[in-house]
């Protein structure tokens, strides 16, 4: 495998601050790496500790919470 | 009989106008928002931050300017102007001409490469021209509608017949140049106009430099400055050369309390907006030093002194009484500031840059406008209202609201806008309004059981998705994703041809779920949702991947990279879309009755605007007579505050409508919206009564401060304004005032009550005014710490100022001392010493009477009728409302409002406005019969849950609760937002939230291809 390394970073996005947050600064055209994948939710306060675990586990290479 | 219509118009499309729209349409109305700019939105999307809360200005506006253009009751009319109003209130016929745009919106997909790619730039008025735009653009990044225009003025094709560039690259030939302007004409019931305000053009004043050295700025391109999206990128720098600046100076009042350009009113929210730009700037720029020249700090909203103190303490900003009187440009750009104080002083100092607070003013325009609405002006140029009806103009059926009439910040604008809507309900006809039957409704074709059939459409949006990321090649992917049964991309998703696709694939295919990548679920998902539940799915069978907004605007130089994320998106969106459910809105009944605590000013008028809109009121006062507060005003600047609540009054107690219990205290009120229940009882025969309705009003006022503070209660010449109102009536005083001292702020704006009364300094100024009318040789001191005259209440401080009054300053930290004449005799007179930290000399004055102008105090028991509601209260035991700034009537609890002093201390105008919002507010619930809960809610598995209430406390809209027979907890689903906090905080996993469960999360991120894995789970 030559395959650079691109991490991937699970997003766990509030969908009435960060997750409009992340759509302005697609607006805005700000470019950012393309590790980022979000995940909408309906607020921060949803996300279970589990949540967190779950994805390292699965391999995420980092965990993001925006609220 | 007046009268009615089913239609508005709403006209000025800024905070006020989006609110006042809103309301009707959610009473049912149909609302036409007209806009004379290509957006609506107004002043607020030019700010960077709003005060007290710091907030982002768009991110709290962006919401509701999205609600209303997705509103079916509403029609927005941008870049149009109102030509006429002609015919009777309730039956108006208005024309509007509306103008060219040049772009076909149904096409426009706001890609925005005809900007960059235009010829043209112009000044761009949104960045307050410290950035350039093309001649077809759009206003600003969020602007809604969002599609573009061209300027006809500066379109090189339309003014010179050559380029068409933008025609040519415009991949969604939305281009055309034949379009021309439209007279439209409109039946109308009624009009709320809102067109706003311009801010003060300090080139009028060449001693402070504006235009002349670069670094002297407004406070609002200010703003611009410090906005991450403005100009600067949120960067500030000097412009001479563009380094930080390291001192900044702000100048309040330009073009404020100005007699000399006939300003003679308080602009009302440049303190604060000074105040909140100095500590975003030091919060940008480390290290900086800012000073605030000021005549008198206004921080007179709620919560506003401690911002203002937290300046000062946390932030070090420096405020300095004194007129600045010359700016002059150094050799290095910086700038020296020649400034005097009140005793004479002239100082010098030098900043790098410096922020002219300027006021607000008319719109340009306002006489013209005037004259086609035929409407009265006031004689500063805005439009005329009274006293006792602020949102009235002198035209019947046509009302005001925003700062057109008087200079207003945010959330009193968002209050006059729907107190407007309330006098505007009077020509209008609203019906009760009913859901649409279900059996109207699509057969949705049922999924529960049956295997997950995934049908995955991307879009190419264009090239502004398919430019940078391979659709094809996502759209290929998606088809070995499990339980994809059909996968394609489209040109455009939301197109009707798109959208027509989406619908027969599922037909063909027998498609269950659906998941479109694109833009972004946040504009385009409502309108997905629609079309599959047109094709008989339960519209919650939808998924979006959000590829553009979040994928390929923001990688736009790493296309295979984008392309890669792309796959991964969509995987997890499939992932998610194979949990899916159908999920149901259940109707909540909604009962048309109300109740309003409170039967003071505020609580009367809601009252009455219920009534009169035909709800039964249930309006209980725990006194014996009505009128609170206001019970005790006698004078208002020539006006009688008794005739008017004389009136209330008797149109309470003749109102057939209206349920009134006086000397009765509410005990108890169970329920949520639309389904509340109410025991009260008569304080004397303990008589109870229990009723249901569908709304609460809360208007149960505040108490005037009781301070023990300058020897008050030690003889009858230290009284306060209330008592010393009473005695200006009576004409009666405990000693003949030759002199009086009235002291400001006692039991205000200090440690423990650090917020200001508001009303106060008015108050001393209007009973001053009435002693000195009344006996004109009577020497008037005001002891007192800033002015806070706001407003057009301004006028009335210079007049007394002309009359003679002495105008003393304290500080706090030396308070003013009070010492009787004789000790041994009461009434032999104060003697009162002052220091003036200005002057810095000590002054002491002889007085006959000292009159305090004691504080606003929350009503002690605000706690017990906190707890009732589960509604929260301030740090200072004040109501807090749902959010200070845009739900200045609401709480957080739907169904239950607040007005009047229990939001805060307020005048009698702003009472009676907030009391019409508030009613307003209410009839938007009222006005259903049944309102739909989301679909996304939480949902407990009574098996598991063991009821131990940890999701009660978690909860904060009391959705979720302990049924104490059953011991498991029991959601409401009107009251649950499904933020899902309950269900992170359920310890045995009884909870969980549709549309957000764990599973469906859990397969969201188990969907993706990630690097290595761990076979734990």
């Amino acid at each position: 495998m030559t395959k650079k390394f691109e991490p991937k970073i699970v997003s766990f996005l509030c969908k009435w601050c960060s997750y409009t947050g992340a759509d302005l600064a697609g607006i805005n055209r700000s470019q950012y790496p393309t590790a980022v994948l979000p995940i909408k939710v309906m607020c921060s306060s949803r996300i279970d500790p589990v949540f967190l675990i779950k994805s390292y586990l699965r391999g995420a290479d980092g965990v993001l919470v925006g609220g | 009989m007046s009268l009615k219509s089913r239609s508005a118009m709403v006209v000025g499309a800024g905070i006020a106008g989006i609110q006042a729209a809103l309301d009707l349409a959610d009473m049912g109305v149909k609302v036409h928002l007209i806009e004379e700019s290509a957006t609506i939105g107004g002043r607020m999307p030019q700010l960077d931050k709003t005060f007290p809360t710091n907030d982002c200005s768009m991110c709290i506006l962006a919401p509701k300017m999205s609600e209303s253009v997705r509103h079916p009751n509403i029609t927005i009319h941008i870049k149009s102007k109102v030509e006429s109003v002609e015919g009777l209130p309730g039956d108006f016929k208005v024309k509007i001409i509306e103008e060219a745009k040049y772009v076909d919106p149904e096409k426009c997909v706001s890609c925005g490469i005809c900007e960059d790619k235009c010829p043209v730039k112009v000044d761009d008025e949104f960045d307050m021209n410290l950035r350039k735009r093309g001649a077809i653009s759009r206003y600003f990044l969020q602007s809604i509608p969002a599609e573009y225009t061209i300027d006809k003025e500066k379109c090189l094709y339309l003014t010179k017949g050559v380029c068409k560039i933008c025609e040519k690259v415009c991949p969604a030939g939305a281009i055309r140049y034949e379009d021309v302007d439209k007279t439209i004409e409109l039946s109308v019931g009624a009009v709320i106009l809102s067109t706003g305000i311009d801010t003060f053009n300090p080139i009028h004043f060449g001693n402070l430099g504006y235009k002349r050295f670069s670094n002297v700025v407004t406070s609002l391109e200010f703003e611009r400055m410090l906005s991450a999206s403005g100009p600067m990128g949120g960067h500030v720098v000097k412009f001479n050369d563009h380094k930080e600046p390291k001192t900044l100076a702000f100048i309040q009042c330009v073009g404020s309390r100005d007699e000399s350009i006939d300003h003679n009113y308080c602009s009302s929210a440049c303190c604060m907006f000074a105040i909140k730009e100095a500590i975003i700037a030091t919060e940008h720029i480390k290290g900086l030093k800012s000073s605030i020249f000021y005549m008198d700090i206004r921080a007179f909203g709620k919560d506003f002194d401690k911002y203002y103190e937290n300046a000062k303490n946390k932030y070090g900003v420096q405020f300095i009484k004194s007129k600045v009187s010359d700016i002059s440009e150094n050799e290095d750009g910086s700038l020296t500031l020649k400034y005097v104080y009140e005793n004479g002083d002239i100082q010098y100092k030098e900043f790098d840059m410096v922020v002219l607070a300027v006021g607000l003013q008319p719109r340009k325009g306002m006489p013209e406008l005037a004259e086609k609405l035929d409407i009265k002006l006031n004689e500063y140029g805005f439009c005329r209202s009274d006293a006792y009806t602020p949102l009235t103009t002198s035209r019947e059926g046509i009302y005001v609201c925003g700062a057109m009439n008087a200079p207003k910040d945010i959330p009193e604008s968002v209050v006059s806008a729907s107190g407007a809507v309330a006098e505007a309900t009077k020509y209008l006809r609203l019906e009760r309004q009913k859901l649409t039957d279900p059996k109207d409704a699509p057969k949705e074709i049922p999924v529960a059981g049956v295997r997950p059939r995934i049908g995955t459409f991307v879009c190419h949006c264009g090239i502004n998705i398919a430019g940078v990321v391979d659709v094809k090649a996502v759209a290929e992917n998606a088809k070995d994703l499990p339980n994809v049964e059909h996968s394609e991309d489209l040109m455009y998703a939301c197109s009707p041809d798109g959208l027509d696709i989406i619908k027969k694939r599922i037909k063909e295919q027998n498609l269950n779920r659906v998941v479109v990548a694109a833009c972004t679920p946040r504009t385009h998902e409502p309108l997905f949702r629609e079309t599959i539940n047109e094709a008989g799915l339960n519209p919650y069978l939808f998924e979006m991947a959000n590829i553009r907004d979040q994928c390929s605007w923001a990688h736009q130089n790493e296309p295979e990279l984008a392309t890669e994320k792309s796959k991964d998106l969509m995987a997890m969106a499939v992932g998610k879309a194979k949990e899916l459910k159908a999920l149901d809105r259940l109707p909540i009944d909604i009962n048309p009755k109300a109740l309003i605590v409170g039967a003071g000013l505020a609580g009367m008028v809601a009252a009455d605007t219920l009534a009169t809109a035909g709800h039964e009121v249930y309006l209980v006062e725990r006194e014996n007579k009505l009128g609170g507060n206001m019970r005790n005003i006698f004078f208002n600047f020539g006006k009688d505050p008794q005739k008017h609540l004389a009136d209330y009054i008797e149109r309470v107690e003749n109102n057939k409508h209206i349920h009134l219990y006086k000397n009765t205290e509410v005990k108890k009120i169970d329920g949520y919206v639309g389904n509340f229940e109410t025991l009260i009882v008569e304080k004397e025969s303990k008589k109870e009564t229990t009723f249901d309705h569908g709304v609460t009003i809360i208007a149960t006022g505040a108490d005037e401060h009781e301070t023990q503070e300058y020897k008050y209660g030690e003889t009858s010449t230290i009284v306060t304004q209330v008592e010393f109102e009473r005695m200006l009536k009576n004409k009666k005083f405990p000693k003949k005032p030759k002199t009086v001292v009235m002291i400001q702020c006692v039991g205000s704006r200090e440690e423990g009550k650090m917020y200001c009364s508001r009303i106060c300094c008015t108050k001393a100024v209007k009973n001053a005014s009435v002693l000195k009318d009344m006996m004109p040789n009577t020497n008037v001191y005001i002891v007192y710490r800033d002015m806070r005259t706001y407003g057009f209440r301004e006028k009335y401080y210079t007049e007394l100022r002309d009359k003679g009054t002495m105008f003393v300053h304290y500080s706090p930290e030396k308070k003013p001392e009070v010492t009787l004449v004789d000790e041994m005799n009461p009434d032999s007179g104060v003697n009162v010493t002052v220091f003036d930290p200005i002057m810095d000399k000590e002054v002491q004055i002889t007085a006959d009477m000292l009159v305090l102008s004691v504080a606003v105090d929350p009503k002690k028991d605000n706690i017990d009728t906190a707890r009732m509601l589960k509604i929260p209260l301030n740090a200072d035991g004040v109501f807090l409302e749902a959010h200070a700034k845009l739900r200045p009537v609401d709480f957080a609890t739907d169904g239950v409002f607040l007005c009047g002093l229990a939001h805060g201390p307020k005048d009698m105008d702003e009472s009676l406005m907030q009391a019409k919002a508030a009613a307003s507010r209410a009839l938007t619930f009222l006005n259903k019969k049944q309102i739909l809960a989301e679909g996304t809610i939480t949902e407990v598995n009574d098996t598991r849950c063991t009821g131990c209430g940890y999701c009660e406390i978690t909860c904060a809209y009391n959705a979720i609760a302990v049924d104490p027979e059953k011991e498991i907890a029991i959601v409401n689903d009107a009251l649950c937002k499904g933020c899902g906090a309950c269900v992170a905080s359920c310890r045995c996993g009884a909870l969980d939230l549709r549309g957000f469960t764990n599973e469906q999360l859990y397969s969201t991120f188990d969907s993706l291809a990630l690097t290595e894995e761990l076979e734990i789970f």
